[in-house]
């Protein structure tokens, strides 16, 4: 079971919560100039890091918001909280988006 | 060694200390024809199939672990093949049959039970759909059928079928054909069938890089050196995006932890298999007398063959609303695979950006069903460089075409 930090109501137990897959992936401004492979790379390729990776997750019975979370993959453990729209701590410490 | 009636006789009175090893254990080559990375149960028919059908025999199957303690191991065994759009049907279907067939081809009992699988329904909608399923799989010649209530009843008492439960019971899919078989037997039946015609079956070596040149596969580093190759095909279920970021590209993957049970064993009770979409469960009994219980996916990314306890107590629940006689079992053992997520529910069997570099992922939570097939239409597409046509529509490209084959009716949840 994981306690995840609100950053709005604190720490919660993790059945209060909905995961929603990789942070950080920006919405292409103009989707009728890409080529079908990079809109499909926008759609639905995806790092799937083994260690740490930023997510996004919902306090869904709770107050709703949505958030960024780093977390790793193999321990659970969660390095980071911040708010959506902030720059993603730890820059050294996650491996970002593989390309 | 052949098995049989007479090896059986003659070993007993050895007290069975006279087996030889099913396989060898060889050191690694330093270059194949073609190097299998993943020594699950998809891997390993893979290597046989090429050996058996393809004349290809300098392969070798490289497992980091030991052989199906990924996936195929861990899973709860569920084979039937009513999937809903053609493609997946034929595949499915096709993987299914020759699993018929198993036990005899490969000299090995994998302990296959056609006892019928049932995917019940509990909401009008559930009926209907289930109806549609049911049809679209019967005009692909498939076996399946609807069942009232009391049909159920009579097939399986045990479930609770009154009408005024918060899931009631209104009908039911069963596919009499499908069932459970012995999942270490399929990779080990599999694994002794391709040692047999020449390949090597190499455990505890784990691949790091894949090395290429000029847009093309060179080989493998392993931590047992260095490996060349003339083809590499890749089965790692849920690693298959950290394979792919070796070779440099991403995929439409997601890996999840998915968590599966045991109960203490119990005298026989329970002779189909029962799956339930709507309440998250599915469950079936083994030869020694144990439920064999699974789930749904924890919701986010891991790679920890662990999970959480909510849906554990999801999963109880539901399974105690359907069968309460079930209520005061103890529950054994626990575990988790790590599996490979696809958005459209169906696997990616397919030729890569890097020429000679083929991959075989996406199965998710159901592709011990497919396990033969798998590695049946990979051999074909490693040895030809060109799917066959049972495969032909699962490419990594189908994300950029759009033609997505969404599955995930016959496999979000259940298996
Ligand atoms: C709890 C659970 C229940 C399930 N229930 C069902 C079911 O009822 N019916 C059904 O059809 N399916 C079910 N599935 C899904 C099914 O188990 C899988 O789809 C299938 O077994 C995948 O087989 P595989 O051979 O591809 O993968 P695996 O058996 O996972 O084999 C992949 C292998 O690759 C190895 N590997 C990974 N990385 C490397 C590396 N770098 N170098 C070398 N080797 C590496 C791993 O160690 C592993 O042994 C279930 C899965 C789980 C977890
Ligand atoms: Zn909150």
């Amino acid at each position: 079971m994981l306690l995840i930090e609100c950053p709005w109501c604190g720490p919660r137990e993790e059945s209060e919560f909905h995961c929603g897959g990789e942070a950080h992936i920006v919405r292409p401004l103009h989707p009728e100039q890409l080529s079908d492979p990079e809109w499909a790379d926008y759609l639905f390729m995806r790092s799937n890091p083994k260690g740490p990776h930023r997510e996004r997750w919902v306090h869904e019975a709770g107050c709703g918001r949505w958030f960024n979370v780093e977390r790793d993959t193999v321990t659970h453990e969660i390095t980071a909280v911040y708010r959506m729209g902030g720059p993603p701590p730890n820059p050294s410490a996650a491996p970002g988006r593989k390309r | 060694m052949r098995y049989s009636i007479f090896s059986l006789a003659r070993n007993a009175f050895g007290h069975h200390e006279g087996w030889p090893a099913a396989w060898r254990s060889p050191e690694p080559k330093q270059s194949y024809d073609v190097v299998i990375v993943g020594g699950g149960g998809h891997g390993l028919a893979t290597a046989y199939y090429l050996a058996a059908l393809h004349g290809i025999r300098d392969v070798a199957v490289i497992e980091k672990g030991w052989l199906g303690g990924g996936n195929t191991g861990r899973n709860t065994t569920i084979i039937r093949s009513n999937y809903l759009w053609d493609e997946s049907a034929h595949l499915y279907e096709h993987s299914l049959k020759l699993y018929e067939g198993l036990s005899r081809e490969l000299n090995f009992n994998i302990m296959l039970s056609q006892r019928g699988v049932l995917n019940l329904a509990h909401n009008l909608h559930d009926l209907r759909e289930l109806s549609r399923r049911v049809n679209a799989i019967r005009l692909n010649g498939i076996d399946s059928e609807v069942l009232t209530p009391v049909q159920i009843k009579a097939m399986v008492p045990i479930l609770d079928t009154s009408p005024d439960v918060r899931y009631p019971v209104l009908g039911a899919s069963l596919q009499r054909r499908g069932g459970v078989a012995r999942h270490d037997a399929v990779a080990w039946g599999f694994a002794r069938g391709a040692d047999a015609r020449g390949v090597d079956v190499i455990q505890n070596c784990e691949v790091t890089g894949i090395r290429q040149r000029n847009g093309a596969v060179e080989g493998v580093e392993t931590s047992r050196g260095y490996i060349r190759a003339r083809k590499v095909g890749v089965v790692v279920a849920g690693h298959a995006s950290v394979l792919a970021a070796m070779a440099g590209f991403r995929l439409p993957i997601e890996s999840h932890p998915l968590q599966a049970l045991v109960s203490e064993p119990i005298k026989p009770i329970h002779h189909s298999v029962v799956m339930s979409n709507a309440v998250h469960v599915y469950v079936s009994q083994s030869d020694k007398g144990e439920l064999v219980i699974g789930a749904g996916i924890d919701g986010y990314d891991s790679y920890a063959q662990r999970g959480s306890f909510p849906v554990i107590e999801d999963q109880m629940g539901a399974l105690v609303e359907l069968f309460p006689i079930f209520s005061r079992l103890k529950m054994l053992r626990h575990w988790a695979g790590i599996v490979d997520t696809c958005p459209d529910a169906s696997p990616i069997i397919s030729k890569t950006p890097v020429k000679h570099l083929y991959f075989n992922c996406g199965w998710g939570t159901g592709g011990f069903k497919a396990t033969p097939g798998s590695g049946w239409v990979f051999a074909h597409t490693i040895a030809h460089d060109a799917p066959h046509a049972l495969n032909a529509a699962f490419t990594l490209d189908r994300f950029s075409t759009g033609a997505l084959i969404d599955e995930h009716g016959a496999a979000a949840v259940a298996h």
